[in-house]
Formats: structure tokens, sequence, C-alpha cells
């Protein structure tokens, strides 16, 4: 049982103020959704919390299980259980699909998987995405399509089994079919309940496949409002238009 | 071009045995502007006595022969001309030449390896060298040049490729911290042959490695990598010249070094001449270094000069920067520590050219060496 606790987060890039006081809990078992409008601060909220450079802190907490996550290396966060699906995956030239997952798992997992293991589950893990076992031997993410660099940030999920998910807008850019394997992907990831997911989308469309919980309206930078699924009903019929109105 | 600006294929054209047709270089010539010829301990000036030693160790292919000659033996010298100071000093200065020689029509089952071996003298004495490597027409061979221990060392070796013949060349410069060498490779082609080099630097205070290639008649290629690791205090510079005289040649250039410590230099020049009379030419050239702390410089010149109207294809590539901040980000993402990642990076990097070296012990070893280099 895991819980990632957001508490007021604040962020500014380039000493412009973007997140502004973020509040947010995500247990184990629970699917949250992130959803709000370009340019909201979705992505902010995303990287913040992995640790990337480019983000500084200017206030509040992030723990998993009570740790503080801001106080930890990028790298320290993600053995801590933390996982970013990201939304745009960079290419990464002369490193190898097997051979990054391979360091991948062995740093997060704290020894080497055995040879054999490791590419059953590597295997297994594409069959299930429908990614051409050949990707192994490819750069990394280094000329995939739109779609296929989101099949392996869900691979990757899945081989690394961390406590808390986020993903940010894995859904964006898939074809209904891509979107069909990512989603089903997701599911089996949350389905032994013994982890959290928070996703992050700008379109309701991939929640018809990935039921949330619970349901956050993103705007300005903060939650401006909360909850069920039915929400994003309300936001498929009327748009963002309200909230950025009344966050502007 | 500017007023002390002269054409490429002006600059390579002074060639003479004698030394004395070569000014001692000051730094201010376009040739020595990168090199710091304080630490060149004389070879450039006349004051390095040839009082050191290297030894010539050859493990040699048995279709192969190896001989020992002296100054006179007509089969060296043959292929060239120094173009240089100090090209010209290591020829005045050399005592013995090893010559090896690969039979017409012989394919040697396997490398043949020299192994180079700075013995100091004590008194840090320079030494100069010659090597002939003579590969008959149709022909196939693989050379091993292997640098190792503390040395003042300049040297020419001639690779004389013949009609129709193949030689595939690896020369490793892993000498020791404090050695110097500067070297000339001059390559020439005949007739269809095929040339391939691959350099690897790793080791020494100054190393100065000029390969060239020149051809003789049509249809010959060259396809020249190198792969150097530059640390604090090191300065390591190629200079490439691939001179086009002959139509329907290729010559393909990929160098790439990683660079990390307080004053690493590196330093690459890519010279590709393509002379009026070699048309159908295909050309390309690239150099890229990664540098990975502060205080470490490269510097990074390609020129192409193209005199005929007619190229099957000409292109010239630099590239020199940092690790990708995004890179290392993403796969710390995935938990693998900074280190490791910076490690996964800079292997992929270079790892991509060092793949390409067919003589599985020395790459493994090369590999070795670039993962002793990063854990540094
Ligand atoms: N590197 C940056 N420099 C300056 N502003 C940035 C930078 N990255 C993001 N921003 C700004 O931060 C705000 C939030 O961006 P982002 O988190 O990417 O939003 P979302 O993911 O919701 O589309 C935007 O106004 C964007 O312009
Ligand atoms: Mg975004």
């Amino acid at each position: 049982m895991s819980t990632l606790e957001i508490r007021d987060l604040q962020v500014a890039v380039e000493d412009k103020e973007i997140l502004r006081g973020v509040n947010l809990t995500v247990k184990s078992g629970q699917t949250h959704a992130i959803m709000g409008p370009n340019g909201s601060g979705k992505s902010t909220l995303a990287y913040a919390i992995a640790g990337h450079p480019k983000y500084t802190i200017t206030g509040g907490q992030v723990l998993l299980d009570g740790v503080d996550l801001l106080e930890l290396s990028v790298d320290e966060r993600a053995r801590a259980g933390l996982f970013l699906a990201m939304q745009y995956p960079v290419e990464v030239p002369g490193v190898s699909v097997s051979n990054f997952l391979r360091s991948a798992v062995t740093a997060v997992r704290g020894e080497a998987p055995k040879l054999r293991e490791f590419a059953k589950d590597l295997k297994g893990g594409m069959d299930a995405l429908s990614i051409d076992p050949a990707f192994a031997q490819r750069n990394l993410n280094e000329g995939f399509s739109g779609g296929e660099k989101k099949r392996h940030e869900i691979l990757q999920m899945e081989l690394l089994k961390p406590k808390i998910a986020v993903l940010d807008e894995t859904d964006s850019g898939l074809d209904v079919d891509a979107l069909r394997v990512v989603s089903e992907g997701i599911n089996r990831f949350r389905s032994s309940g013994e982890t959290g997911v928070l996703l992050i989308t700008h379109y309701t469309r991939i929640l018809r496949y990935v039921t949330p919980d619970h349901v956050h309206v993103f705007a300005g930078g903060r939650i401006v409002e909360e909850g069920g699924p039915e929400l994003a009903e309300k936001l498929e019929a009327e748009g963002y238009e309200q909230y950025t109105k009344a966050s502007a | 071009m500017g007023l002390n600006e002269k054409p490429l294929s002006t600059l390579h054209e002074k060639a003479s045995y004698d030394l004395g047709d070569f000014e001692v270089p000051t730094g201010r010539e376009e040739a020595w502007r990168f090199t710091p010829l304080s630490r060149l301990k004389g070879l450039h000036s006349g004051k390095a006595e040839a009082v050191g030693h290297v030894r010539v160790d050859v493990d040699a292919a048995p279709e192969v022969t190896v001989e020992t000659v002296g100054r006179d033996d007509a089969r060296v010298g043959k292929s060239f001309m120094p173009t240089d100071r100090v090209s010209a000093q290591a020829w005045n200065s050399f005592e013995k030449a090893t010559v090896i020689t690969v039979p017409r029509e012989a394919v040697t089952s396997k490398a043949t390896v020299l192994t180079l071996t700075g013995e100091p003298a004590g008194n840090g004495g320079a030494a100069y060298g010659h090597i002939v490597v003579k590969v008959e027409p149709l022909a196939e061979a693989v050379v091993v040049l292997d640098h190792r221990g503390s040395a003042v060392y300049a040297d020419n070796i001639e690779f004389v490729v013949g009609e129709g013949a193949s030689l595939k060349v690896v020369s490793l410069q892993d000498w020791a911290d404090d050695a110097v060498h500067v070297s000339h490779h001059h390559a020439q082609l005949a007739k269809d042959s095929t040339f391939r080099s691959f350099v690897v630097t790793l080791g020494g205070d100054l190393v100065r490695l000029s390969p060239s290639v020149t051809y003789t008649a049509p249809g010959g290629d060259a396809d020249m990598s190198g792969v150097y690791f530059v640390d604090a205090g090191q300065h390591l510079e190629h200079r490439l010249l691939v001179d086009h005289s002959q139509p329907n040649c290729k010559s393909n250039v990929d160098y790439r070094g990683a660079l990390q410590g307080e004053a690493a230099h590196a330093v690459w020049i890519g010279d590709v001449i393509i002379r009026v009379e070699a048309e159908g030419t295909d050309t390309y050239e690239l150099n890229r270094n990664l540098i990975l702390t502060d205080g470490a410089r490269a510097d990074s010149v390609p020129n192409l000069e193209i005199l005929t109207g007619e190229v099957a294809g000409a292109g010239h590539a630099s590239a020199s920067g940092r690790l990708d901040d995004e890179h290392i980000f993403y796969l710390q993402a995935r938990g693998i520590p900074h280190d490791e990642a910076r490690r996964l990076v800079v292997r992929g990097f270079l790892g991509q050219l060092i793949e390409k070296i067919e003589i599985d012990e020395i790459r493994e070893r090369v590999l070795g060496a670039l993962e002793a280099e990063l854990s540094r």
C-alpha cells in the first residue's frame, strides 16, 4: 500500500511561476485523471515530481510513503517507486532499448535480473504491447513514431513496476488501435491493485478505456475542480472554457 | 577568404625530403596553430636528439614477410614526401625501417600486429621511426599498430595499397601519460583498392597524428574512422587529408571524441581536396565531440575544397557539444544513477564507431579502455 502526497506544490520555470499550490493524494489501487487545457501546467507538475532540473520548486512537498521526493535525485526518486511516462520521450543515440531496459531494471531492483528471465519478461512485455521484437536492438526512441515511443513508455512501466506512475499525455498522438493497446497496458499494470496511477490528459478519449476513480480539472497552475468520472463527461460536453476564464 | 588564408590545395603542396626546406614552426602557421609546441620536446626544432628508443615487435601473419632495412632500401620513401617539419625530421633521423610485404593475391589468415614500445632512456631522448606496409595487387591484409610505453617519438608510416588490394589498419595510441608522439600515416591507393583505417587515441601527453590519403588511379576507396578520449591536460590532435586527384574514388571520414577534465584539448582537422581531374568523387567527412566537463576544449575544422564541377557526392559535418541533459534525465528517470547514465550515453556515442573494429580482441580492448576512462 503506497501513497503519493502532493502538498501545496509551487513550481517556477525560469523565474516564471507555473504551479500555484497543487494538492493531491494518490493511493495504490486508485487512478486519478488530471485534465486541463494546454499550458495549464500539467507537464510542469509531472516533471517537477520526477525532478527535472529545469523546474524550480518554490514551495510545498511531495511525499511518497512519507519520504520527501524533493530531497532525492532523479534516479533515487525512480528507485523509490516513482515512474513518469513522458509526453515527449527523447531519442538517445547509441543506447539500445534492451541495454537501457536491463540497466534500468537492474537499478530499480537493486540487482541484475537473470538474463533468461529478463529476456522472457521483455519478450512478453513487447508482445503484449504489439511491439516488434526487433525494437530491442534499436537505439532508444531513435526514429520511433509517436505511437511507438508511447508504447515503449508503457513497456518500461510494466517492467519497472513502480508504486506510482505518472502518465503525461500518453494518449496524445495515438490512433485508435494504439490507444487501445496502450490502455490495455495501463489496465494490466493497475489490475494488481498495488499501484497508483496519475493520468494526465487533455482529452477524455482515453478515459473510456481507463476509467478513473477521481477526476481533477487543472487550470492556471492549480486544481480548480474535482469529482468522479462524471466530471470527465461534463468536460467532454462543455470544454475547458469556463475554467480558463475563471483562472485568468 | 581572408588575407592570410590560402586555398587548401596550396597548403599541402610543399613537400620535400630535405629538413632545411622546412622552417622551425613558431605556432603562427596554419598547420601548427593548435599544437602546443613547447610540449613537443624539440621534435619540431631539431633539438630532440635521437637517443631514445622505441622497440618494434612484429607478430606477423604467416603469409607476409617482415624485414628490417636500412635507409637506402629502395622500397622506403617511395609513396610519399614529408610535408611538414616533424615529418621531415623523422624522415632524416630514422636508422632502421620496418617493411611489411603482403605478396600478390595473398589473403592473410590473421592480423599482423606491430607493437611499438617506448623505452625511456632516462635522458628523455627522442626516437624516430619508419614503417612501410606494402600490399601487393589483389592481396588482403589486416595490420595493427599498437603504441605503448613512454616515448618522444616521430615517425612516418607508408601504406602502399596495390591494384585491387585491400588493407585494414588499426592504429592504437595507448601511450603512457608522458608520451609525445607525432606521426604521419600516408596511404597511397592504386586502382580499385580499398583502405580501411581505424585510429584510437587514448594515451600520451601530446599526440599529433596526420593520416593522409592519395590515389594513383581511379576506383580507390578509403574509409577512415577514429575514436579518441581526452583526459585532463592531454592534447590529442588528428589532422586528416584526403587528396582526390583521380576520378571515381571514394573517401569517408568519421572521427569521434569525448573529452573530460581541465585543459583536455582535442583538435580535429579534416581537409579534403577534390582536384579538377577528380570527377565522380564521392566523399564525406564527419567529426563529433562530446564535452563531458568544464575546462575541456575541442577544435574541429572541416575543410572541403572542390575544384571540379562533377562530383558524385561531397559533404562534411562537425559538431561539438555537451552531454545532453535531456538524455541524462531520461535515463535517470528510469532509476539509472547519474554516472552510469553518463557512461551509457558516452559508450553509445563512441560505441557505434568502435563496433566497426573487426578484430574482436582489439575491439574488446578499446571498449575496456573506454570503460576505464569513464570510471575515472
Ligand atoms: N522551459 C520553459 N520556459 C518557459 N516557460 C515554460 C517552459 N516550459 C513550460 N513553460 C510554460 O509553463 C506553462 C505550463 O506548461 P506545461 O506544464 O507544459 O503545460 P501543459 O502540460 O498543461 O500543456 C506554459 O505557460 C508554458 O509556456
Ligand atoms: Mg504537457
